[in-house]
């Protein structure tokens, strides 16, 4: 695998997956057939391909959210394979931005971007000015009481945004993101991101359909049927 | 505080459901409350009848029911002999009928008897009891339900009796039954010379020891025992306790049945918000405490209101006529909090395998597929 032209020196790799193999049904599905990606630290990387290319399927391996049946998957160097490496994960090392929100209808922007905290056992007065930062920082600041209800579209996936990077993490995995927006929405929610991760130092691995989008990241990765056909450097 | 909003707002999203649940364990718990306490109560009431102005009940040994003892006489005279004690009074107890009253306590004293030396004779005087065969004294209540009054005639099993005497007690079997003179009971229930107990009163309670050793020696048909070992061995007490308790704890699985349904349709209804907090990592501990916790509140708030609402219940009983003297409710902490206990219990058990569902959802399927 050719490196990233950005990161081939110096940069650490943060992700990476090799031979990694998926099917689901039993066996009968198979989703991954070998891919092998690596990521470097700082890097935003765009993972495109027709839909059930496998693309949110190597998203949720890399995140720790699902095992390979064959190969491996580490992250930071280190490959996940205990509960508490899981967990260590997921509340310190990897935010998740899911197509649909996948907010909780019922509570507040800020009761829903406190979640990730409340997971990490994070003081909450570190937590609360952590959020009060990441609101300003998208524009969301007047909304923080109100329900996940009365939010539009584009503030929803902000929100989801906000809550993804709320115990810093290193990496951001992000499948379609901006895949149910309108355009305008879609473009305000696509700067935050690349800004927010830009400032924040984190890695980007974002699933999507949108050539434009993808354009604007370090590297494009095509797959094709479960693996992963092309490696373009996008600028 | 967001872990709390999140029990908060599951209960309070399905808040008709939640409603039926915590309805559900507070019957339960009037239920067991009003059941356990009534019964208590009743056995505390009996237990006050053997124990009056007495430390110690000598009765037949291996009787199920002291209805069926039989101690003979002369055990009354000799342990009235025995220098350690103060005196020593039998009593025969039997069941009564009166037309529209099938079953009245009887007690067969003699004048001498404690209860009813400490009663309040309402009409008539303790001289008028002795020596007597064809007489009576009333409890007051029995007086008011057989529409009785001094010197009238009532009826009793196939026997006619005069009314020699009214007198009020505070215990409800007292003030609900009927004191015949011993002889008069012994030949009325076919017991010549024999009594169901006697109750002793020792000149120094320290030697109930040797009073009981005394007994074992000189009449080994015949046990004795202090009030309290009375009330922990006698089978009776124990019979009753044990199903007010099975009631109670019945009536408690179904509540908890109720629980373990709405926490299961509250794990199955929001499997994808599980999800979501799985991938923001939440622990498995996490997610089962938060459908502990939901079903805690649901058992505490159902336990609170079911203590109120059998506290309503026993003082309603209380108050109704029919029940008066007989509802004597013994509220004791150590009930209360068992049966508080036993209602978070019962939700933690209903929530068991919801919790245990919860912690094995997976979030990549959750989010994918719901």
């Amino acid at each position: 695998m050719m490196p990233a032209r950005h990161f081939d020196s110096g940069s650490p790799i943060v992700l990476s997956a090799r031979g990694v193999w998926k099917s689901y049904d039993e066996g009968t599905v198979a989703v991954l057939k070998g891919v092998d990606l690596e990521v470097f630290a700082g890097e935003t990387v765009a993972l495109c391909g027709p839909s059930g290319c496998g693309k949110s399927t190597l998203l949720h391996l890399l995140g720790a959210l699902d095992n390979p049946d064959h190969g491996t998957v580490m992250v930071n160097g280190v490959q996940v394979q205990s509960y508490s490496d899981r967990l260590r994960l997921l509340r310190h090392q990897v935010g998740f931005v899911f197509q649909l929100h996948n907010l909780i209808p019922d509570l507040t922007l800020a009761e829903n971007c406190l979640i990730p905290t409340v997971a990490a056992g994070t003081d909450r007065r570190a937590a609360l000015a952590r959020l009060h930062h990441l609101a300003e920082r998208t524009g969301l600041s007047h909304r923080l009481n109100h329900r996940i209800q009365k939010l539009s579209g584009g503030e929803r996936q902000r929100t989801a945004l906000c809550r993804a990077l709320m115990n810093r993490p290193a990496i951001l995995l992000a499948d379609e993101p901006t895949g149910s927006l309108d355009e305008q929405s879609s473009s305000m929610v696509f700067e935050l991101l690349m800004d927010l991760v830009a400032n924040e130092g984190s890695t980007l691995l974002m699933a999507t359909h949108d050539r434009g989008l993808a354009d604007r990241c370090n590297r494009i990765v095509e797959m094709h049927d479960g693996r992963i056909e092309e490696l373009a450097y996008a600028r | 505080m967001i872990f709390f909003k999140l029990i908060f707002t599951n209960l309070y999203r399905h808040r008709i459901r939640s409603l039926i649940s915590v309805a559900g364990i507070a019957f339960s718990v009037a239920a067991m409350l009003t059941v356990v306490s009534i019964l208590q109560g009743a056995i505390g009431m009996f237990s006050s009848i053997l124990s009056s102005d007495s430390q110690i009940i000598v009765f037949e040994r291996n009787v199920s029911d002291l209805f069926f003892s039989s101690v003979p006489a002369d055990a009354v005279s000799k342990m009235a002999q025995w220098p350690m004690v103060e005196h020593a009074n039998p009593v025969l107890f039997g069941v009564v009928s009166s037309p529209g009253h099938p079953i009245i306590t009887c007690f067969g004293v003699t004048p001498t008897d404690a209860r009813l030396r400490n009663a309040t004779w309402v009409q008539g005087d303790l001289h008028s009891f002795a020596g007597q065969t064809d007489s009576v004294v009333l409890g007051s209540r029995a007086a008011e339900f057989l529409a009785a009054s001094y010197g009238s005639t009532v009826q009793i099993g196939h026997g006619s009796f005069r009314v020699i005497g009214i007198l009020k007690t505070a215990n409800g079997f007292e003030d609900g039954g009927v004191f015949m003179p011993l002889g008069a009971a012994q030949t009325f229930f076919h017991k010549e010379g024999a009594s169901s107990v006697i109750t002793v009163k020792l000149r120094d309670k320290d030697q109930a020891r040797a009073f009981k050793h005394a007994v074992d020696t000189e009449f080994p048909n015949l046990i004795a025992l202090e009030d309290k070992e009375f009330d922990r061995s006698y089978s009776q007490f124990r019979i009753i306790k044990a199903t007010a308790w099975a009631v109670g704890g019945c009536g408690l699985l179904l509540g908890g049945l109720g629980v373990a349904n709405t926490m299961i349709m509250s794990v199955f209804t929001r499997i994808r918000e599980i999800a979501i907090l799985r991938v923001n990592g939440f622990s498995h501990g996490q997610i089962a405490g938060v459908v502990f916790g939901e079903s805690a509140l649901v058992s505490l708030v159902g336990a609170l209101t079911g203590l109120l609402a059998g506290a309503a219940l026993i003082l309603g009983l209380k108050l109704v006529p029919a029940f008066h003297g007989y509802v004597e409710a013994t509220v004791h902490l150590p009930v209360l909090l068992a049966v508080v206990l036993l209602a978070l219990i019962t939700g933690a058990l209903g929530a068991l395998y919801p919790a245990f569902f919860a912690m094995r959802v997976r979030a990549v399927e959750a989010l994918r597929f719901e």
